[in-house]
């Protein structure tokens, strides 16, 4: 089976407010030089079948109307790995 | 014949039965509608009420807004149904491309639970009515997604049309831009905005005032004037 990776990201002109958070919270953990965090999610799909152009489309249709906001959020669709 | 306005229930809503007992004390018939059921029962008006929806997983309203009986209200809504949002309802109306924007968590990432003052931009829609433009409100406000955000195209927009129904009068502790706290298409149909107008009808619960009522008063004037 293949694994397809949808990464989920706001916007770069969002505010992210969680990622702020994070990034305060490194230097007093002890983790320095880190200038910004941003925070998004990952889809990690196993497809049934292969991936070709056609599931493809369909997992770009999906990210688009589904697993990312467009109005706030890119996304990106990369195949993984073929078992 | 009665105003009959339905209020839908997700699995996690938590307000549709206040939304229910201010639309019975402004006046209406109250009807639940379930989310797996495409009906709609005959009803005037939807509201969709406050809570979290189907947790809030993936975004909040994200998931609710592909539910059976969305289809039928993004269909109706479309051709002229009057539909309000309320917080959680707000948000599945953005999800469900019905009004322009987004919900993001609110800028301090804390749950807010307040008495919050609005001020009613737009008097004009089918849910705001009974209040003079201008006019201050208190109602409650309970959110941890509240930041309105769209690009400034759409807020301009929606500026110049006149279309921001409601703002935060004295703070805009979610972060919202342009202290929009509620809008409204440009049909004025539909409606939706964070804080909660159904918590504010009686009063002999929480602070005693009843500023919440004019929205469901506005809805069946509009209705039975209609």
């Amino acid at each position: 089976m293949a694994r397809v990776v949808v990464d989920v990201m706001l916007k770069p002109e969002i505010l992210d407010p969680q990622g702020q958070a994070v990034q305060r919270a490194l230097p007093r953990l002890g983790f320095d030089g880190i200038a910004d965090v941003r925070q998004g999610k990952r889809f990690e799909l196993e497809v049934e079948g292969p991936v070709d152009d056609a599931a493809l489309a369909r997992i770009n249709e999906m990210a688009e109307t589904f697993l990312a906001n467009t109005v706030i959020e890119d996304f990106t669709v990369k195949v993984e790995e073929e078992k | 014949m009665t105003t009959r306005i339905g209020v839908v229930t997700f699995p996690g809503t938590l307000d549709d039965q206040d939304s229910l007992r201010a639309v019975r004390i402004a006046g209406a018939e109250p009807v639940s509608l379930w989310h797996r059921d495409k009906d709609l029962h005959q009803v005037d008006a939807v509201i969709l009420a406050g809570g979290f929806s189907y947790g809030d997983y993936l975004r909040a309203g994200a998931i609710s807004r592909f539910s059976p009986v969305m289809a039928t209200i993004i269909e109706q809504a479309k051709a002229g149904l009057p539909v309000l949002g309320i917080c959680n309802g707000f948000q599945i109306l953005t999800e469900a491309h019905l009004l322009p924007g987004a919900m993001l968590r609110n800028n301090n990432l804390h749950f807010i639970c307040r008495d919050q003052k609005l001020r009613v931009e737009n008097a004009d829609t089918a849910w705001t009515s009974a209040y003079t433009a201008g006019q201050e409100i208190s109602v409650p406000l309970k959110n941890v997604d509240g930041r309105y955000t769209a690009d400034e195209r759409t807020l301009d927009e929606l500026e110049a049309e006149g279309r921001v129904a409601f703002r935060y009068a004295d703070v805009n502790l979610n972060g919202s831009l342009r202290d929009i706290a509620g809008i409204t298409n440009a049909a004025g149909n539909v409606v939706g905005l964070m804080p909660h107008p159904e918590h504010a009808v009686d009063p002999l619960v929480g602070t005693g005032r009843t500023d919440g009522l004019g929205i469901f008063t506005s809805i069946i004037k509009k209705l039975v004037t209609a």
